[in-house]
């Protein structure tokens, strides 16, 4: 299968510059694809399919009753990440997951930055993801948001902008090392050749962040993973984290408190658990501190937790700084926190809750792309250019309705890749969502999950409205140059 | 380990045996039938018997041709102990447990609903049954033998073991039970090609043919009856699966052999024992299908006893007194 009719359309493509020749760190691959005999490459993508179903590497759908399972659908082609842009990448992060965790810290505890006037006292107060359970606590260690996947993309010219800063319980990482362990199978020497920064300890790092934020008294803590169980759509994930780090994997009902300890129930009876990787989300945690009818969580856990007795990761109450109207004042968190530019810039966001700013958006919602302060998976959204005159008068009511609760941002050209479609390639928008670890140390994963539009001309990535997803090469400094 | 992962796999393995045995009753009855001299009947209704099902195969179909029969045990979606129905039993309960078990187990009993799933779907079962049902029992040894080589031989692997060999005693005891029943009442049968025919079935149907003809070589029906019953040597003579179902258990609770701590161990103890010092002749002269019968009402407080003894929740108590830390 050749390059030779792809085209890029305009758009800032991830192999190809916009004359033509792949970029440095993609033109081996491209090389070695075009060498491939007529039919291998769709021969390999069949392969890697089959090996994923296989494997049993599938998400559930909601409400879909009779295909409740579907693989992620996987592109074979590599997204490669260039060294001199992850060089930029891995400090940006780095840099801004410690600001959100200072800003999580105050706004639960002193407020500093509230009374200095940096963000409105209001935006805070009116999150719907701030926890007043939470006020006051110190969690282990004193980080809030252990395990962070930020959303990356990339515009037109190039500039790389986070999208969303994703502190609750982020998902995806299991694909990241699933689809490594595909493609090393799929191009074993274009990989070898290639440099490629290794993803594989992550569950090493994983497990060595939430030994630490044990309790001190507890020699070799027991770690769990709690997830809400075989329905839920990211269960083959918390099960394959589990197993690789080699630690339970648990259910609420699973647990027990007593005695002012969490203790899982075993078949010898009732063992302690010192720290919980819970991939449920804080309103299910506990029904006798948060929602009282969840039946996913463990009375009395929460107490347990604000005692020092057991460790969440990632901390009830992150989803405040998760908040898309707070995401807007994350540069300015930045500053006041660090005293530091940002690395990684915002994309450009208007905040409806402002009168100015909303007037703005209302008069412009034909160019903008509206998001729901609180919703996540590309639920809730509004492109505007995209949208019909009729979805944009419905979306100007809500705004008008609920200001607070809405922000718009300019629709971006995001940049695209080759994907395989049926007999040729053609390019498809893509995002990236690298994973960092905050434990002892603040630890970017050098890859991510690259997720893929696979809609023609869609710019909608998530799994859940049509996504599907690339194996991220990011490479060394030496091998840009071969 | 966790209470609930022990359930799961324990039943990952009864559902995959089950799945199993059920391929067996079929596979050798359609061989059985090619045998049959002309005009003898097809003999269908057996099949049934064995798995229990009677009543829910009367609602559903009626009479007991080859196409109900086969299509009943093997996709029928009303029918909850069917082929398909165990495999996808099996795997959510192995999905259940996916960071207990190896990846190489899972992906094995994925890998096998997947089988079945399609054999289904495209209708092979039925244009080439032999070979549908032949591919489920290799899945199914396939998954032991993946078991047996990957997973640590483990509190899990003993459960596993455990589910595997009491729903396996169980089959083996069915299959005695329904083809003696309806084989020896023809006394005038005894010796002719079609009596010998019907008994190198109930043979196969539990892979026991060519182990039976080593041991005892001409086929009479107490022999048959003593190896499925009392053989200590062959894997799916019903004592085989006590003696090791036992040692699991004791693997698992600690107790040392000859004791017992709990009401799994004393039932399961008991039931062994009496298979260690009975006789075959006296069985038969008490009536077979009673003690048969009497063996699978023992073998199902077994696993009742197991249920309570591991894995049923607890209540806990309040107050300092509890032990604080079991490991």
């Amino acid at each position: 299968m050749q390059f030779t009719t792809y085209d890029t359309e305009g758009f800032f493509d991830e192999m190809f510059q916009a004359d033509g020749p792949p970029r440095a760190g993609s033109a081996l691959l491209v090389q070695r694809i075009q060498a491939l005999a007529e039919g291998e490459l769709l021969h390999r993508q069949r392969a890697a399919e089959q090996a994923l179903l296989h494997m049993g590497i599938t998400f559930n759908v909601y409400g879909d009753e009779a295909g409740t399972e579907r693989i992620f659908p996987f592109d074979i082609i590599p997204r490669i990440v260039e060294a001199a842009d992850w060089a930029s990448i891995e400090p940006g992060l780095k840099q801004r997951i410690q600001a959100l965790n200072l800003f999580l810290a105050d706004v639960y505890q002193e407020q500093h930055i509230l009374k200095d006037g940096i963000i409105p006292a209001a935006v805070v107060q009116s999150a719907r993801c701030l926890l007043r359970p939470c006020v006051g606590l110190h969690p282990p260690r004193g980080v809030w948001c252990h395990i962070t996947g930020t959303d990356l993309v990339r515009d037109r010219d190039g500039q790389i902008y986070v999208l969303e800063d994703n502190l609750r319980c982020p998902s995806g990482v299991s694909y990241v090392l699933e689809n490594r362990q595909v493609l090393k199978r799929t191009f074993p020497q274009v990989f070898e050749a290639s440099r490629v920064r290794p993803v594989d300890d992550y569950p090493s790092r994983l497990l060595e962040m939430l030994q630490y934020l044990a309790p001190d008294s507890v020699t070799a803590p027991t770690v769990v993973v709690l997830t809400p169980g075989i329905y839920n759509s990211a269960y083959f994930e918390h099960a394959f984290l589990a197993q690789q780090m080699g630690v339970e994997l648990v259910e609420g009902r699973d647990l027990v408190v007593t005695d002012g300890f969490v203790f899982m129930r075993t078949t010898r009876g009732l063992q302690r658990v010192d720290v919980i990787y819970r991939r449920i989300d804080d309103d299910f945690l506990d029904p006798l501190t948060f929602r009282p009818d969840s039946l996913l969580g463990v009375p009395g856990l929460f107490a347990v937790y604000k005692a020092g007795r057991v460790a969440l990761a990632n901390a009830p109450g992150t989803g405040v700084a998760d908040d898309k109207v707070i995401y807007a004042y994350v540069p300015k968190i930045i500053r006041y926190y660090l005293g530091e530019d940002s690395i990684l810039p915002n994309v450009p966001t208007y905040v409806c809750w402002d009168d100015t700013e909303r007037q703005h958006v209302l008069a412009n919602l034909d160019r903008l792309v509206v998001k729901v302060a609180n919703e996540s998976g590309g639920y809730g959204m509004l492109i505007g250019p995209h949208a019909s005159a009729a979805e944009r008068a419905v979306f100007a009511e809500r705004i008008q309705a609920n200001p607070r609760n809405y922000i718009a941002q300019p629709t971006l050209a995001l940049s695209r890749a080759p994907v395989i479609v049926e007999d040729h390639f053609e390019g498809r928008h893509v995002d990236l969502r690298p994973y960092i670890l905050y434990g002892r140390e603040i630890y970017v994963l050098p890859g991510g999950l690259t997720r893929v539009a696979l809609r023609q001309g869609s710019l909608v990535v998530n799994s859940s409205q049509g996504g599907g997803s690339k194996d991220t090469w990011v490479l060394t400094e030496e091998s840009s140059v071969c | 380990m966790l209470s609930r992962a022990a359930d799961s796999i324990y039943w990952m393995h009864r559902y995959i045996e089950r799945a199993e045995n059920v391929a067996r009753f079929i596979d050798v009855n359609l061989q059985l039938m090619l045998d049959l001299p002309a005009g003898i009947t097809e003999q269908w209704a057996p099949l049934v018997d064995i798995t229990g099902d009677q009543l829910l195969f009367q609602e559903r179909y009626g009479t007991t041709t080859r196409e109900n029969v086969v299509a009943f045990l093997t996709c029928d979606t009303g029918n909850p102990n069917f082929i398909y129905a165990c495999l996808r039993a099996a795997r959510e309960n192995a999905r259940s447990v996916r960071e207990v078990i190896s990846s190489e187990m899972w992906e094995q009993a994925n890998t096998f609903y997947l089988m079945v799933r399609d054999a289904a779907a495209q209708g092979r079962v039925t244009a080439e049954p032999h070979a549908f049902f032949t591919e489920v029992k290799m899945a199914s040894h396939q998954f032991v033998g993946i078991t047996d080589v990957t997973m640590s031989h483990n509190e899990g692997w003993h459960f596993g073991r455990l589910g595997c060999l009491l729903e396996r005693a169980d089959k083996t005891s069915r299959i005695l039970d329904v083809k003696y029943y309806l084989l020896l009442p023809h006394v005038h049968d005894v010796g002719t090609p079609v009596d010998d025919i019907q008994w190198s079935a109930v043979l196969k149907s539990a892979s026991a043919f060519e182990m039976y003809r080593k041991r005892f070589g001409l086929l009479r029906p107490d022999r048959v009856a003593d190896f499925l019953l009392l053989d200590r040597d062959f894997p799916r003579a019903m004592h085989y699966c006590l003696v090791h179902a036992e040692e699991s258990l004791h693997a698992i609770s600690g107790s040392p052999p000859g004791t017992f701590r709990n009401a799994a161990e004393q039932r399961l103890g008991r039931l062994r024992s009496e298979l260690d010092y009975a006789q075959v002749e006296e069985i038969i002269a008490d009536g077979l299908h009673e003690f048969l019968d009497a063996f699978q009402a023992k073998l199902n407080n077994v696993g009742t006893a197991i249920f309570e003894t591991f894995i049923a929740l607890r209540p806990v108590m309040d107050g300092p007194a509890r032990v604080r830390e079991v490991r």
